[in-house]
């Protein structure tokens, strides 16, 4: 434990215990508990209970589902935030306030709201010809509603902080909108790009409550792995929950570790 | 994402060509598709049956034993994260030392950890197959499908949010007042309570409602340690879930209007909170 300067500034020790010790009995002893229960499995095992074919098709599910709508919402994600940025319309400040509304509402309300919504005698599932509400498509559907802010919220600031200058030489120097966006926007927003992008593909593979309803939970055809893990333990196969448990702690810890690697490409430390 | 983040100002030039009208025209239908409609279904469906229905629905025992406890379990968490939020963010901002960047790191695991997943850990460790289990249960302490396995899941899924918030805007105020007070003698709460405490109170003011939000709508990480028992560890989420797998489809959004509701205040303190913070960062500017 360096510190830079000897410093007047009270509490270290005290606030930097606590927090430790706060940490280590919430999140990190839980966490630890269940990767020890994991150990007791063979990798031999846990590679048994996690390559059958049900898993397997929840795994491809999930990442499909929440990729497909991390993908839809890094498109709306940048179209309403560069709107919410850069133009004055009717009713900006409504939406800017309202994108904000996933996070707000509880999942079990938005997953009712969402199957209402687009069953097949609902009022946008009655308009199609082909179901939408009890098939994968529902599901994205679901997570683009609960990752909408995502892209939004990380693009929004640094869109805003964007110097109109660069924009103006590069449209002095001959270049077209398009071009402008392409060559001198879209490099220096990438990495708030992806990292919303992650935040929400990372949010859709372990989402629960908004997707139950709408899922239908038909195994083989529109179970996702949260569902799989409750299943299990419903059963009380604790080994078969622990090992899909693990792998999605595994894969959220690297996204994780990806987003704060872009994060600081974002506020380079100074 | 965070308010200091978002409090700055920006210029917006009232520009219409084909283009900007037709993004405008994209994000008005997204805003009205994806993010109204799933609203306007919760109202309309909630009160389909009039208004003493939906009275009758969200007064009958099993609804406000849910109410009760879901009460309950973010009476408990929210004063907890508080209190580590504050902690956090004093030990993170205002000191230099190694392993800052994983401890930030640890502190935000609980937002990208899988509700279901939070809640398969506290089965782990305080289930009946746990190793824990001889001992919790000769001390006759029920954990999981009981409220404190309820109010341990809610502590979890709801760790982060004060800190999360406080973390960006006191690392971008620095310590120089804290040093100034110090040095004109204050001690260490009166400095945090006449220095620091004023500087951050938007910002913690609207973690505090993040955290609250979620405390009251958490739902996987409940419902794998809940167990479902109807009038005692049904939290509200929890009861609309069974309400509606029971073709009781009016009374379960009867109960998601209240929610709602908790939703849309939300949102009101988000922009109060957003609006006074900024005020204060360009009054701080100002000096």
């Amino acid at each position: 434990m360096s510190r830079r300067t000897a410093s007047v500034i009270p509490g270290f020790g005290l606030t930097l215990g606590y927090t430790l010790t706060y940490l280590a009995l919430v999140v990190l002893i839980p966490l630890g508990a269940m990767f020890l229960f994991s150990f007791q499995l063979t990798l031999e095992q846990w590679w048994n209970l996690i390559s059958n074919r049900q898993v397997l098709f929840s795994l491809k599910l999930s990442f499909g589902t929440a990729l497909a709508a991390a993908l839809l919402n890094g498109i709306l994600g940048t179209v309403i935030a560069w709107v919410l940025v850069r133009y004055s319309f009717p009713g900006r400040r409504i939406i800017d306030a309202m994108v904000d509304m996933p996070f707000a509402l509880p999942t079990a309300v938005a997953g009712i709201a969402l199957t209402a919504l687009y069953a097949p005698n609902g009022l946008i599932g009655s308009l199609f010809p082909f179901k939408i509400a009890y098939t994968p498509l529902g599901i994205t559907l679901a997570l683009v509603f609960v990752t909408l802010p995502f892209v939004v919220r990380t693009l929004q600031p640094v869109l805003a902080d964007f110097p109109k200058e660069v924009e103006e030489a590069a449209a002095c120097l001959g270049a077209k909108p398009l071009q402008v966006f392409w060559h001198v926007l879209l490099p220096s927003l990438l990495p708030a790009w992806i990292t919303g992008f992650a935040l929400a593909f990372a949010r859709g593979v372990g989402e629960y409550g908004s997707v139950v309803f709408i899922a239908g939970n038909i195994p083989m055809k529109t179970e996702i792995l949260p569902l799989l893990i409750v299943s299990k333990l419903d059963q009380y196969d604790y080994p078969g929950a622990t090992a899909i448990g693990v792998l999605m702690l595994v894969v959220s810890f690297i996204l994780l570790l990806l987003i704060n690697m872009l994060q600081r490409r974002i506020q380079p430390p100074i | 994402m965070s308010l200091a983040t978002l409090g700055k100002n920006r210029t917006r030039p009232a520009s219409r060509s084909p283009g900007a009208i037709a993004l405008i025209v994209i994000a008005w239908a997204v805003f009205a598709v994806i993010l109204v409609l799933p609203l306007y279904i919760v109202v309309t469906q909630g009160l389909s049956r009039g208004l003493a229905f939906f009275w009758e629905a969200i007064r009958e025992p099993d609804a406000i034993s849910a109410l009760k406890l879901t009460l309950l379990a973010t009476a408990i968490s929210v004063p907890l994260n508080l209190v580590f939020g504050v902690a956090a963010a004093w030990a993170v901002t205002k000191f230099e030392f190694r392993g800052k960047s994983i401890l930030v790191t640890l502190i935000d695991m609980p937002f990208s950890v899988s509700p279901v997943v939070a809640g398969l850990i506290y089965v782990l460790l305080f289930g009946a197959q746990s190793k824990l289990a001889p001992y919790l249960q000769e001390q006759n302490l029920q954990i999981i499908y009981a409220v404190p396995g309820i109010v341990l899941a809610t502590l979890f899924v709801t760790f982060p949010f004060v800190a999360r918030e406080l973390i960006p805007l006191m690392e971008e105020q620095g310590t120089t007042e804290e040093e100034a007070a110090r040095l004109l003698g204050a001690n260490g709460w009166q400095m945090f309570w006449h220095v620091t405490l004023p500087n951050v109170k938007w910002a913690l003011v609207y973690g505090v409602v993040l955290c609250t939000a979620r405390a009251m709508g958490e739902f996987g990480a409940v419902s794998v340690v809940s167990g479902h028992i109807r009038g005692y560890t049904n939290t509200l989420p929890l009861h609309i879930e069974i309400l509606y797998n029971e073709y009781n489809i009016v009374a379960a959004f009867s109960v998601a209007i209240l929610l709602l509701l908790m939703a849309l205040i939300v949102l009101l303190l988000r922009q109060w909170s957003e609006a006074r913070l900024s005020r204060q960062l360009k009054a701080n500017q100002d000096i």
